[in-house]
């Protein structure tokens, strides 16, 4: 508790005191390329393989003749948009970028370069962490739509390896009943958890005292606090538009 | 001229400084010295507003630092040059860029004006053909003397060294000594070393305070340092072999 009111204080210094328009335009710019190129890789991956484990899944419990095949493919589409590609990418994320953030601050409060940044009369935290939450909001949600069309697109080409079902049963699953509110369920969930992923390990690494063991306990605190609110937060918002 | 009147500082009910007043003088090399774990860089914090007093103030050039709000601190703060113990350069950054950082975020000056300036501070402090390295790729005796460049560059009216020359062989060390104790005299500017090192004292301490335990035991110059009967300061700075010969 002690610990969530010293949060919120932290992301109210955030916007006080700051610097010009154009640092920070320049600032959250790099960020970006680090949040949100970097990770492209291991999106792809991770949701290409999810795709084709849920579909093959999917199959083998769905095996009554009773059930048209393209269900199958409608079921993969609502898994993903609605929980794999914000919630488990989330959990990716926050593993690589959250992580990242919490050792990179952490590292730089231990060896006084936080410090450095205050003595010039620099509000640091909000110049080193203010551009890493805007960029990592902006560019998580396109890491979400990328990784569903991914996953989809993964279940796809299994399905057509596998013979599990034809293509054209999956493409039809995957037009039945299609509900677009669950396209911004998805981004307004995206947008949740990427600031809670890059406030909350920027919060454990700005404020790491210590030396390099403290720098990597950060780093940990930081994933694990991040999953745990990220998998509140999908809790919370589930119930509140969905409910 | 930077004046400290009272300052008392605490961790945890542990009391680390106790009620230190000092004056540090214009155009002079102030020394703050005293062994290991004495609170001198706590003390060196409380000054710059790293850390808060429990009490006391801070006052530069009357100017009240510690018990103003935000804006008058960050006006302060413009004028401050640091060397951390550390160096603490930005290590995402080139030893250029690292030079330059005040001078983007601070001033408005142009590009070639900025290039100029920084070249400048580099020669200054005897670094050419470093700048696209990267700080992992110098020693530790650059790293300080970019460090320097850097706590320089913006024209500080007042300059903080901790420890300038804690890890450096002998005659580097007296290099970045000298370096300091020029830099305040062409500038006329306040500045403030922490150090544990003797030759130090002796090469450039104008004015020196010595410290025990969070407390100022002794103030007064290199010259009078070796007949005091403060029988604490006397441990210190005969704490060599070589000095107690020549005492
Ligand atoms: N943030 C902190 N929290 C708790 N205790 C601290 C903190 N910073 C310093 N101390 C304590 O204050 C004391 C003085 O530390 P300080 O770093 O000022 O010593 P120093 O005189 O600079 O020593 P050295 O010459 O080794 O650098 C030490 O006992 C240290 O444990
Ligand atoms: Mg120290």
């Amino acid at each position: 508790m002690q610990n969530f009111g010293k949060f919120l204080i932290f992301i109210g210094q955030l916007f006080v005191r700051r610097e010009t328009f154009v640092t920070y335009v320049r600032l959250t710019l790099n960020e970006c390329i680090n949040v949100g190129y970097n990770s492209l890789f291991i999106v792809s991956i991770v949701s290409l393989f999810m795709g084709a484990v849920t579909t093959i899944q999917t199959a083998f419990n769905l095996v009554s003749p009773l059930i048209p095949a393209p269900v199958i493919s409608l079921v993969v589409r609502d898994m993903t948009i609605l929980e794999l590609a914000p919630t488990i990418i989330a959990i990716i994320y926050a593993g690589k970028v959250g992580s990242n953030i919490a050792g990179e601050l952490g590292t730089m409060r231990i060896t006084e370069q936080i410090d450095a940044l205050e003595v010039m009369g620099i509000n640091a935290a909000s110049y080193l962490v203010l551009p890493k939450i805007i960029a990592s909001v902006l560019m998580y949600p396109m890491l979400v739509v990328l990784s569903g069309f991914l996953t989809i697109w993964g279940g796809y080409v299994t399905s057509l390896l596998t013979g599990v079902m034809t293509g054209t049963d999956y493409i039809i699953g995957i037009r039945m009943e299609f509900i677009p509110f669950n396209v911004a369920f998805a981004l307004i969930k995206a947008v949740v958890f990427a600031f809670l992923i890059a406030a909350i390990s920027a919060f454990k690494g700005f404020y790491t005292s210590g030396g390099a063991l403290e720098v990597g306990q950060s780093s940990t605190a930081a994933v694990v606090s991040s999953c745990i609110a990220v998998l509140l937060a999908d809790y919370l918002l589930a119930q509140l538009l969905l409910g | 001229m930077i004046e400290i009147s009272r300052i008392s500082k605490s961790f945890g009910g542990k009391e680390i400084l106790s009620d230190i007043s000092a004056t540090f003088e214009k155009g002079k090399t102030n020394l703050i010295i005293g062994s290991s774990g004495t609170g001198k860089s706590v003390l060196l914090k409380c000054i710059v507003g790293l850390l808060r007093p429990d009490t006391g103030d801070v006052l530069y050039d009357g100017r009240n630092f510690t018990n103003s709000d935000k804006e008058i601190q960050t006006d302060i703060r413009r004028e401050m040059g640091m060397l951390f113990q550390g160096s603490a350069l930005f290590d995402s950054m080139t030893v250029e860029q690292n030079v330059m950082f005040p001078l983007n975020i601070l001033t408005k000056m142009k590009s070639d004006e900025k290039l100029d300036r920084v070249n400048f501070c580099l020669e200054r402090v005897g670094l050419e053909n470093v700048n696209k390295l990267m700080p992992s790729e110098i020693s530790g005796g650059m790293k300080k003397r970019v460090g320097i460049a850097r706590s320089i560059v913006n024209k500080p009216n007042y300059l903080f060294c901790d420890e300038p020359n804690s890890g450096l062989d002998p005659q580097t060390s007296i290099l970045i000594d000298d370096l300091i104790k020029e830099i305040t005299v062409e500038n006329d500017i306040t500045t403030v070393v922490v150090t544990h090192d003797m030759n130090s004292v002796m090469e450039i301490g104008d004015k020196v305070m010595f410290m025990y335990k969070g407390k100022k035991l002794w103030e007064g110059s290199n010259q009078n340092i070796t007949d005091t009967d403060v029988k604490e300061l006397n441990d210190f700075v005969f704490a060599n072999r070589m000095m107690q010969q020549i005492k």
